[in-house]
């Protein structure tokens, strides 16, 4: 359940969803998406209206857990949904290679391990060069270097032009992002650059940002 | 900013190939699945003809098996591989893509037709040779009625699917669904000779069409007036079904 969310993201820009879960980041991403039943409220992507057909090459969708088919291999899941976006012969080689794959890319999807299956999730919502990408927990179950190369391509990405939408419950991350949405209990708590967030709250720490905005809250409620 | 879209270009044919094509890989990468598919069957049929050990009985028999096993194999395979999709969070994803749900539908309607019309010749060809079953009606009529039954089966299992929660509860629906279907058919008895008010329920059963069907095939060497409409019936309930299944899947969720 979401309250009152008012927000906008930026083109070419990453957005953090940061919060603890069950606060809501999966609600807002599938209601970007288009997946989710949104009682009241308008969602609006590139100037549509979430969902709308239109939309569905051009929002890239990565589930928290991995959405890809077991019993394929990461070559066929992705042949397969490359084929259902109408994506370019050779997207699947090029978004293997982003997700650094290359040596996994004939193997069966369910022996893949934990990081190499949420990386292929993720070159999942790639295909085809979408224009916002959404994004739940991509870096859960990631040792540190492929975090760190996996951010390096979200710049890239932002870089191009392409919006980036990215839920985490990780605070460390939220630093990296060029804005941050702060959501507890289904309300947002900031919608600000870290360093605005940092000089708000007068805390270099965003963990310890987050915990203060949280009190302020209390107090005025 | 608004953007202007190009209007998608409707390329669902691709789509639902595509799909199939899938589906038909994931069974590839399974030669256990694909093995018991076809294998079960056959050794059912075999351990039938054995059982009977009567001539007549067995060309009574068989043919109404041949329309059951794959209604029964497709049921199972679809209610699990669709349960799948939706537990797995690919449908999901399928959902936030051009994928309409007809590409889905037909693709595995697609899919397990191929399977099906595999499965159907091997048990029809061993049934027909060496177990010397002796059918008199057509050839293509036999197969037919088999593949429109395992389609049936497979929108069914579709259906049954968006009901359950877990494999386990998936696996128990083919009991509930398919074996008072097949009680009341008119394999075990003659349908005449149930009560009043089983007939009435047995008249609602598609599967007890398929029983006729294949009854008027063993009965007679050219199609019969009832063979066409009994097709018909299966054909209708078959896409009854799927049109059921398809409002099971929606593309916004809670």
């Amino acid at each position: 359940m979401l309250h009152g969310l008012t927000f906008e993201v930026p083109r070419g820009s990453i957005v953090g969803l940061l919060g603890p879960s069950g606060c809501g980041k999966t609600t807002l991403i599938r209601s970007v998406v288009g997946v989710q039943i949104v009682k009241g409220g308008t969602v609006t992507v590139l100037g549509w209206p979430a969902g709308a057909p239109g939309l569905r090459t051009k929002v890239g969708y990565s589930t928290q857990t991995p959405a890809v088919y077991a019993d394929l291999t990461v070559q066929e899941n992705l042949r397969y949904f490359a084929s259902v976006l109408g994506a370019p012969k050779g997207d699947v080689d090029r978004v293997i290679s982003e997700v650094g794959l290359e040596d996994a890319r004939r193997q069966v999807a369910a022996s893949l391990s934990g990081g190499q299956l949420s990386r292929a999730s993720l070159a999942i919502a790639l295909l085809g060069t979408p224009e916002v990408i959404a994004l739940d927990e991509p870096t859960v179950g990631l040792d540190p270097v492929l975090r760190q190369e996996l951010w390096k391509l979200f710049y890239e990405l932002a870089a191009r032009g392409t919006t980036l939408l990215v839920s985490s419950h990780v605070m460390d991350e939220a630093a990296k992002c060029h804005r941050l949405l702060f959501i507890r209990d289904g309300y947002i708590l900031a919608d600000d650059t870290p360093q605005a967030l940092r000089t708000r709250t007068g805390s270099e720490d965003l963990e310890e940002a987050f915990l203060r905005l949280i009190s302020e809250r209390q107090v005025t409620a | 900013m608004t953007t202007v879209l190009a209007l998608p270009r409707p390329r669902h044919g691709a789509i639902t190939l595509a799909t199939a094509r899938r589906i038909l890989v994931q069974l590839r990468h399974d030669h256990r699945t694909v093995g018991l598919l076809i294998g079960v069957p056959t050794l059912l049929m075999i351990l039938l003809r054995y059982v009977f050990d009567a001539p007549g009985a067995f060309d009574r028999i068989g043919p109404m098996l041949l329309g059951i096993f794959p209604f029964v194999v497709m049921f199972i395979v679809t209610s699990i591989g669709t349960l799948r999709e939706r537990t797995s969070g690919t449908l999901e994803r399928l959902m936030t893509t051009p994928l309409g749900k007809l590409d889905l539908l037909l693709g595995y309607a697609l899919a397990f037709g191929v399977l099906a019309l595999v499965q159907v010749a091997v048990v029809l060809t061993i049934s027909m040779t060496w177990l010397g079953m002796n059918v008199p009606g057509p050839l293509w009529a036999l197969v037919l009625v088999a593949v429109l039954t395992a389609l049936l089966g497979m929108a069914l299992g579709l259906f049954a699917s968006a009901f359950a929660r877990t494999e386990f509860q998936a696996v128990q629906f083919m009991p509930a669904l398919v074996l008072p279907q097949t009680l009341l058919c008119g394999l075990f008895v003659p349908r005449d000779q149930m009560s009043t008010a089983l007939q009435w329920i047995s008249n609602v059963l598609p599967l007890s069409y398929v029983a006729e069907a294949m009854h008027q095939l063993t009965g007679n060497a050219t199609p019969t007036a009832t063979l066409y409409r009994d097709m018909i019936i299966i054909a209708a309930c078959a896409l009854l079904a799927l049109v059921l299944g398809a409002a099971t899947l929606r593309r916004r969720t809670d």
